[in-house]
């Protein structure tokens, strides 16, 4: 019966009032979650800049037709043409290639910065607001240094002891972004941690942390998603600060913030060779942005 | 004027609703009929509606005072005050009629008073804008109504924030707010349910002693068919978005309709204790 | 005293230093096995207190608390929570809001090891009437009531011997009321449990229970049967001033209503 189905026979499928498995229960939340996500166009544009980034990403080497590092010092600082698509920099690299393989690198600070501070974020500060008491207050007062920093100093500090490179610069970035989740967790936690249904499973007898991971912090990840979502626009900008400081990747890595850096000499007579990476770069961080924004009207559990 | 002109002048009931029908959209876009074919007169008296949650007994009340969200659509012959029918009206004039000669008095005074300024600053505030006078008089009027509604230490509750006051004390307030523009018609949502029996009672006897005083009309909403019966002179019972049946609260207990007795009969008590609670087999032709 | 539940001389501080508030003293009672015992009373009488202090929910009281001849400490093993379960008032807050009827199901079962799971969930569906259409929904599609029946298969799936339900129909409307509190006693024939229901409703409470105690800032102000409560047959004031105000609105009782 299931493998034949039509469009509209899915459709019913995943809008059935009663769902027949626990997997058509969960598509059909999802389903209804992107019926009303995609009604804002904003948030839809902002979900197609992702995936197109990711994509961009994956088939990078088949979109580029030079090698990003290939140098030919001839053709320096070409305009863009039919042969240098955005022109070329000063050791003659083209551009179009170095921005497409640069994708992937600002995808993979995104992806590390993400699987790193969400569970931290979430662990503080499920278990702060949790627990409460001395606990709360020992790791909340963790989470008060680590904010007391300005962020792009602490990095710099920090890349300057441990020596500049992408992985540095990713952990840099992630030791200053993570208390901001923690104290979302814990906030999240607190208005829940007295409601009926977590008083119901500790009446069933079920062990703090069980309490913790299946019931808690279920309810804290949408909020955090949507805060994390917001917050890559600023990750991927700290990255680039890094690598046009030179902290971060190093050359010739075709990273954007490092191509900006390099090209910013020859700003006024050749501007494409700065340019053309911060434009990705914009695009990108509004592409977060406008993803974010949508995530929190689909997601913020206040708005249903 | 002709004569019979002037009679039907003088038995004008003071709310007459005609045809009231209430339509809005739900957050999957989908229509939903609260209210259909609702009509209704009021006098002097306490007239009580009441019925289950989702029966629109409380959208009755709110489309009196167009206080209903903007997706929803009322559409009525005919709600009139006084003779004035407020459905045409402009938002100004329904302002300034919705404080002055109609008060709502609603399940939870929190949520109706301002948490971070005095009860009393407050209170005087909404008698400032009704009269003219000044801040020390303004006080005194409002120690007096605080006293009206049964509060024994008005000193106190007037430096009081709401928080710091009961359900009890907070709902005095709110009918003390409410009655001082001096309004015709007085609404009450469900205004006791929240409280203690004891609590309720003495609140009901406020508004019962203060609608008796100063001849308003009172509709009571609620979903307690036994304080309906032993409050209010009238009664009308809505079953999805209809009045279904219509009695004199002394004879709830005789009433006609199978939703009515339905109700009656799952209430329960200690001498029925013994047997198994009647449930309601809802029918569908209820719904004609 | 043999009671299944026998609570002596129980006294339950809540908060700390300032805000301290002593919600429940001196509370004795004994339930029988099988009786159904009521504790009424007005907000803040401590008569939830109470409840939450035999669940196990509130570990800082005094005095004992026998439960089927075992005196309970802080530490509670648990085979203590399969033996008592709990139902809550709020059937929209008590039920997770991101667990599907069977993530809601399955998690005592889980918590507990126990086997069977398909055929239990099924059963305890089945048994409260609500149906095996209802496994795989999420709390929001559901209506008050069948909420509240889901809570109860909740309770019922470890087969406890002790139900202890917290004003488990004072959020749902009076026919839905009636057909929860219709489950309720026959579950309790069935199966031959025990009950302690907490309610401000005074009806609800002498239509379920044998024995009732009338508790009012934190102490319990009288013991009550059925048949006393029948014949309005209080000695206490403040009982008969409860009694008089839950039949009703009357001016004249509302003007000669004495503060406790």
């Amino acid at each position: 019966m299931k493998t034949e189905k039509t469009l509209s026979g899915w459709r019913d499928w995943l809008l059935a009032e009663t769902p027949e498995s626990a997997l058509q229960a969960r598509l059909s939340r999802i389903y209804l979650s992107w019926l009303s996500f995609k009604r804002n166009p904003l948030a839809v544009i902002g979900l197609l800049i992702v995936v197109f980034l990711v994509l961009i990403a994956i088939f990078a080497p088949w979109l580029s037709n030079h090698l990003p590092t290939d140098q030919n010092l001839a053709d320096r600082l070409q305009p863009p043409s039919s042969k240098y698509w955005l022109g070329t920099d000063e050791l003659g690299r083209d551009i179009f290639s170095r921005v497409i393989h640069g994708s992937k690198i600002t995808l993979y600070i995104v992806f590390l910065v993400a699987i790193i501070v969400v569970p931290l974020g979430l662990f503080v500060g499920t278990t702060a607001g949790y627990f409460g008491g001395i606990t709360d207050k020992i790791l909340m007062r963790i989470t008060d240094v680590f904010m007391a920093f300005p962020r792009l100093i602490l990095a710099l500090a920090f890349v300057a002891v441990m020596g500049p490179s992408i992985e540095n610069a990713v952990i840099a970035i992630t030791i200053t972004s993570w208390p901001p989740y923690a104290r979302i967790a814990r906030a999240e936690t607190i208005t829940i941690r007295h409601s009926e249904f977590i008083l119901a499973v500790q009446q069933q007898g079920a062990s703090a942390w069980r309490i913790l991971l299946k019931h808690i912090v279920p309810m804290c990840t949408s909020s955090v998603i949507v805060r994390l979502t917001l917050d890559m626009a600023g990750v991927i900008l700290i990255a680039a600060g890094l690598g046009f400081l030179g902290l971060g990747a190093q050359p010739p890595s075709p990273e954007w913030g490092l191509m900006i850096s390099q090209g910013r000499q020859y700003l006024l007579d050749q501007w494409w060779v700065s340019t053309i990476p911060g434009i990705a770069i914009f695009i990108v961080s509004l592409g977060f942005n406008l993803l974010g924004d949508g995530l929190r009207d689909v997601l913020d559990p206040t708005n249903n | 004027m002709s004569l019979i002109q002037q009679i039907t002048e003088m038995y004008t009931p003071l709310l007459n609703v005609e045809n009231l029908n209430v339509e809005f959209r739900n957050h999957a876009g989908k229509s939903i009929h609260a209210v259909r074919d609702v009509s209704f007169s009021l006098g002097q008296e306490r007239l009580g509606i009441v019925g289950e949650s989702g029966s629109g007994k409380s959208t009755v009340g709110r489309s009196i005072l167009s206080l209903i969200p903007t997706s929803a659509k009322i559409k009525a012959n005919k709600i009139a005050l006084n003779g004035v029918d407020l459905l045409k009206l402009s938002e100004l004039e329904m302002r300034q009629f919705r404080g002055n000669k109609i008060s709502m008095i609603m399940q939870d005074p929190k949520h109706a008073l301002n948490p971070v300024m005095r009860v009393g600053d407050q209170i005087a505030e909404a008698f400032r804008l009704h009269n003219r006078i000044g801040r020390a008089k303004a006080k005194q009027k409002v120690l007096d109504i605080l006293n009206d509604v049964q509060i024994r230490d008005p000193e106190r509750v007037f430096r009081a924030y709401p928080h710091e006051l009961s359900g009890g004390m907070g709902q005095r307030v709110m009918i003390a707010m409410m009655l001082i523009p001096g309004p015709d018609l007085l609404i009450a949502d469900e205004p006791t349910s929240a409280l203690d029996v004891t609590v309720q009672m003495q609140i009901l006897a406020i508004i019962d002693d203060l609608v008796r005083d100063k001849g308003m009309g009172l509709i009571f909403i609620s979903h307690d068919l036994n304080l309906m019966a032993s409050f209010c002179d009238r009664i009308l019972i809505m079953y999805a978005g209809r009045i279904v049946e219509e009695c004199r609260a002394s004879e709830l207990s005789q009433a006609k309709h199978p939703y009515t007795k339905g109700l009656l009969a799952c209430l329960p008590t200690v001498e029925n204790s013994d047997q198994k609670l009647t449930t309601l087999n809802r029918d569908p032709a209820w719904l004609e | 005293m043999a009671g299944i539940i026998d609570i002596h001389n129980l006294d339950v501080h809540l908060g700390r230093g300032k805000d301290a508030v002593h919600a429940v003293r001196n509370v004795s009672f004994s339930v029988k096995k099988g009786e159904s015992f009521g504790l009424v009373g007005e907000s803040g009488s401590g008569k939830s207190t109470v409840l939450r202090a035999i669940s196990g929910l509130y570990k800082n009281f005094t005095g004992k608390i026998n439960i089927d001849g075992k005196v309970q400490n802080q530490h509670k093993g648990v085979d203590f929570y399969k033996n008592l379960q709990m139902v809550f008032q709020d059937p929209y807050a008590s039920l997770h809001p991101r667990h599907t009827v069977d993530q809601t199901l399955s998690e005592p079962l889980q918590i507990h090891k126990l086997d069977q799971v398909e055929k239990r969930i099924r059963t305890a569906l089945e048994r409260v009437g609500l149906g095996l259409n209802f496994r795989f929904r999420y709390p929001h599609q559901l209506s008050g009531g069948q909420r509240q029946r889901v809570a109860i298969a909740r309770a019922m799936i470890l087969e406890p011997r002790i139900l202890l339900l917290d004003e488990p129909t004072s959020a749902l409307d009076v026919s839905v009321q009636a057909e929860v509190l219709n489950l309720l006693t026959e579950l309790r024939i069935e199966y031959n449990l025990t009950y302690i229901l907490v309610s401000h409703d005074l009806a609800v409470v002498a239509y379920m229970c044998e024995q009732i105690a009338v508790m009012n800032q934190g102490q319990i102000v009288e013991n009550l049967s059925k048949d006393q409560i029948m014949k309005s047959n209080a000695t206490e004031r403040y009982t008969q001033q409860l009694l008089a105000a839950s039949k009703g609105y009357d001016r004249d009782a509302a003007g000669k209503l004495l503060q406790f």
